[in-house]
């Protein structure tokens, strides 16, 4: 299925989680926060939250910054 | 035998309170600009700051998962991170990057809001940022809350619950330093939650001119990461913002026209 992954549209297997996909983008142990939708996914639920053709997804981190 | 005592003055502690956790150091700084993260990390450590500011943006999808990140030398046990809402012209966009990084801190919920209005000018939007700090507020979120200079706006953001009020001293990474004195005076003497001026300072005097104007701190971040030697920079910083707040607590002379002789007329010989 595609999902938009921050900003780009991106394939990904059916029948994924958030967590599958944090794991397959190689960000596990990072520290970072995800949205689905717009909606935040807390990270004690990103393993149980399924993903969607067509979700929108971000995932965001802390930089540099004033 | 009669023993010499020394007795060294021990400075009264001054801690800066912020929504109630005490701060010894009055220099907020942010982390932008560097040339790299040991830069980052090594004029953070020189500047003492205890607080720290980071933007939210977009993991780099793809990036080397081994490279190292901002956290990596900016740690949560060390310092106090505030996560800012630089970049944004919304308050919408403002609300969600805060829900975003209190995530991403595992619910540590103090923020620097700012809501921008224009680029050029990089000034507050203050219709925006009210708006924002109402939502927020109501989240729970406590808001340093960046805005002008305007002495009536900033009463009205510590009215709705802003636990610190950050008027500019200039636009942000302009470097002109204090613009409008007696318009910071004025939200100081105002003010019954911390002042902090956050932008536009350029170089360390500004800072002490700040701290001497009665804010409780300063909040910078390009005029030290952009000095040329920004770790010297931030040492610099550091004794100013410390010079600046003694000279406050200890009550500057007046003004005065005329000379007055320091060594008295009374003795002399000639």
């Amino acid at each position: 299925m595609h999902i938009i992954l921050n900003g780009s549209l991106r394939e990904v297997p059916d029948n994924l989680t958030a967590g599958d996909l944090i794991v397959e983008l190689g960000l596990i142990d990072k520290r970072l926060a995800v949205e689905v939708n717009q909606q935040i996914v807390p990270r004690s639920s990103l393993a149980s939250h399924p993903i969607k053709p067509d979700d929108k997804i971000e995932i965001v981190q802390a930089i540099g910054g004033g | 035998m009669s023993t010499v005592m020394h007795s060294q003055p021990r400075p009264a502690a001054d801690p800066l309170v912020i929504a109630g956790v005490e701060y010894q150091s009055r220099l907020l700084v942010g982390t932008g600009k560097y040339r790299d993260l040991e830069e980052t990390r090594a004029a953070t450590e020189a500047s003492g700051a205890e607080i720290v500011t980071v933007a939210i943006r977009r993991t780099n999808i793809g990036q080397n998962p081994d490279e190292p990140s901002l956290l990596d030398v900016i740690s949560t046990d060390r310092y106090t991170l505030l996560p800012n809402t630089a970049g944004c012209y919304t308050a919408e966009d403002a609300v969600r990057t805060c829900r975003l990084a209190r995530e991403l801190l595992d619910g540590h919920d103090l923020v620097k809001l700012e809501v921008l209005g224009d680029e050029t000018t990089l000034f507050p939007d203050i219709v925006q940022t009210m708006q924002a700090t109402e939502t927020l507020v109501r989240d729970g979120f406590k808001i340093m809350v960046y805005t002008n200079d305007d002495p009536i706006i900033a009463k009205r953001f510590e009215d709705m619950g802003c636990v610190a009020v950050m008027p500019l001293a200039a636009p942000i990474g302009s470097g002109l330093g204090i613009r409008n004195p007696y318009n910071i005076l004025t939200i100081v003497e105002n003010a019954s939650v911390p002042i902090l001026v956050d932008a536009g300072v350029g170089t360390a005097s500004d800072a002490a001119i700040a701290m001497e104007l009665g804010c409780d701190g300063v909040l910078m971040n390009t005029a030290i990461a952009g000095a040329r030697d920004p770790v010297l920079m931030a040492s610099a910083m550091k004794k100013a913002i410390e010079a600046g707040r003694e000279a406050f607590r200890a009550g500057r002379i007046p003004r005065k026209r005329f000379a007055s002789a320091s060594s008295p007329i009374d003795g002399t010989f000639f």
